[in-house]
């Protein structure tokens, strides 16, 4: 698959699927894994950069599980091309942005990501739509069981994997789950939720990862420990507190339907309004307002509006989609008019 | 109000800065704010924090002090001070190198310091064996913390057995 391709393909993770799918949007798990005996990637030569890409391209394009994977090598890429893999959730920021010897491989559904010299020789991911996060671990376990057969990792009995930075030691795992929250942000009842999370050892991040604020009241919430507990019990613990998110969301939704019906209602509606007749819309707004008309498709206000299609607008009037879609470099400016009109086009002609 | 900074737009963040017990208010534009805050979150990254935390480990002694300083990893050349300025280690060996500095500071990241969780399929015997003696030590010591010493003593006649010249815990 080409990144053309992707333009008009939809990730699996945002398919609207899955357990939960009315709160939950996605579950990843990620890996951190490096080579024996080699700098990692912060303290390596440019050969052992280089080395270490080949190395687990090979391997990688040798398996036959693995080789339909497609891979791509940073520096063949643009950086509207790099910000467009970081908008669908393949790569870290950091990762587009750093330079190096570094690559990332994506298969055809999007569901499998592994970055080559990240903060880590290896840092895979697996993302599924809805709440499930342990059938992204049946997967990422396989295709590490396919890695270590041929790779050797740094590894030591005590302290599990080693990685880079000691916080990611251990499993060398973090599992995150993507968390659609309005009514817990709008009966603000979010900030005593998130200082319960914080408490817990679990953080919370925004939309697009690692250092990123919370939008459209979206938030990723994962584990902070990786050594000591095994994978499945940390993936218990993160499910264990999602779960009660979710209880605490859908009250906060029942709340506000019992007390506030036709204020609620109005309020989606407006932005729904907004979204299908404005000429002129920048990103921010455009999250805030797809976030109320989501709201609006989980509580069966609308009948008639896919919130698969919700999903995908998300992603799609990002900045470097919409310059892939167009095949240039469009301006601030011109992207928001570009964006006013892909979302009118979407949201009318159903 | 115009913004303290640009001087140019109206000030929509107000912050309030102490530096050296010194009290000082700002207003910004929203450009402003948002440069002020990347610099802060540059001058404080997660880095900084573990960096932060490995302070915590400060040896006592002069000696010490030195001895901790000078320690490299004879893999990758990464020195401990380095670490404890950029918050990364160099390769795996530092681990091995900077063992009896990153078991506190490990253990106040994750709370505990032993992995129970999957290991690489290509284990060696000679692992598997170091893998095992590690887990009855772990046992041995809770036996011994818990005073259930019939437990412990069969714990220990079992490490005797795997690694005879190790079996003290």
């Amino acid at each position: 698959m080409q990144l053309n391709d992707m333009v008009n393909h939809t990730s699996e993770w945002l398919k609207g699927s899955g357990p939960n799918s009315d709160i939950v949007i996605s579950s990843r798990i990620r890996l951190a894994r490096n080579l024996d005996k080699l700098s990692f990637p912060h303290w390596q030569s440019k050969e052992q950069g280089e080395l270490v890409l080949n190395t687990i391209k090979d391997c990688l394009q040798n398996n036959d599980d693995l080789k339909r994977l497609t891979f791509f090598n940073l520096d063949d890429l643009d950086s509207v091309e790099k910000q467009f893999l970081v908008e669908r959730h393949l790569m870290s920021l950091e990762h587009a942005q750093k330079k190096g010897s570094k690559a990332v491989a994506v298969d055809n559904e999007e569901v499998i990501s592994i970055m080559i010299n990240e903060e880590d020789h290896i840092r895979m991911q697996v993302m599924q739509s809805g709440f499930n996060l342990f059938e992204a671990w049946n997967i990422i376990n396989k295709i590490d069981d396919i890695l270590a057969k041929e790779l050797n990792f740094a590894y030591s009995p005590d302290w599990g994997y080693l990685t880079a930075c000691p916080t990611n030691a251990g499993t060398g795992m973090r599992g995150s789950v993507m968390l659609h929250l309005p009514a817990l942000v709008m009966s603000r009842a979010i900030d005593r939720v998130l200082a319960a999370i914080a408490k817990l050892s679990f953080t919370t991040r925004g939309l697009y990862g690692e250092g990123t604020q919370a939008t459209g009241n979206f938030f990723q919430i994962s584990n902070q420990i990786s050594l000591g507990p095994t994978e499945q019990e940390i993936i218990e613990s993160i499910n264990g507190l999602i779960r009660q998110i979710i209880e605490q969301e859908n009250q906060a939704r029942e709340a506000l339907l019992s007390k506030n019906r036709p204020l609620l209602e109005d309020r989606i509606n407006r932005s729904l309004g907004i979204l299908k007749s404005a000429r002129i819309i920048s990103s921010q707004e455009t999250v805030e307002l797809l976030s109320m008309v989501r709201l609006g498709c989980d509580l069966n206000i609308f009948n008639d509006i896919d919130r698969r299609r919700v999903n995908e607008l998300f992603i799609i009037t990002l900045p470097a989609h919409l310059q892939k879609r167009e095949n240039r470099n469009i301006s601030s400016d011109e992207r928001d008019l570009k964006r006013a009109e892909l979302i009118r086009d979407k949201l009318n002609n159903n | 109000m115009l913004c303290n900074l640009c001087n140019k737009n109206p000030a929509t963040v107000h912050l309030t800065e102490i530096i050296d017990d010194q009290m000082n208010e700002l207003h910004l534009c929203e450009e402003c704010a948002r440069q002020k805050s990347a610099a802060m979150e540059q001058q404080f990254g997660l880095s900084d924090l573990l960096a932060g935390m490995v302070e915590f480990d400060k040896p006592v002694t002069a000696k010490e002090k030195e001895v901790s300083a000078n320690l490299k990893c004879p893999h990758c050349g990464l020195t401990y001070a380095d670490f404890k300025k950029i918050g990364r280690l160099g390769c795996g060996e530092c681990y091995n190198a900077f063992r009896r500095y990153l078991g506190p500071l490990l253990k106040r990241i994750h709370g505990s310091i032993q992995h129970t969780g999957k290991s690489p399929l290509k284990v060696t015997k000679v692992l598997k064996k170091k893998i095992d003696l590690q887990e009855l030590r772990n046992r041995l010591q809770k036996a011994i913390l818990d005073e259930a010493f019939e437990e412990a003593a069969k714990l220990r006649d079992q490490i005797k057995k795997i690694s005879p010249e190790q079996s003290s815990p």
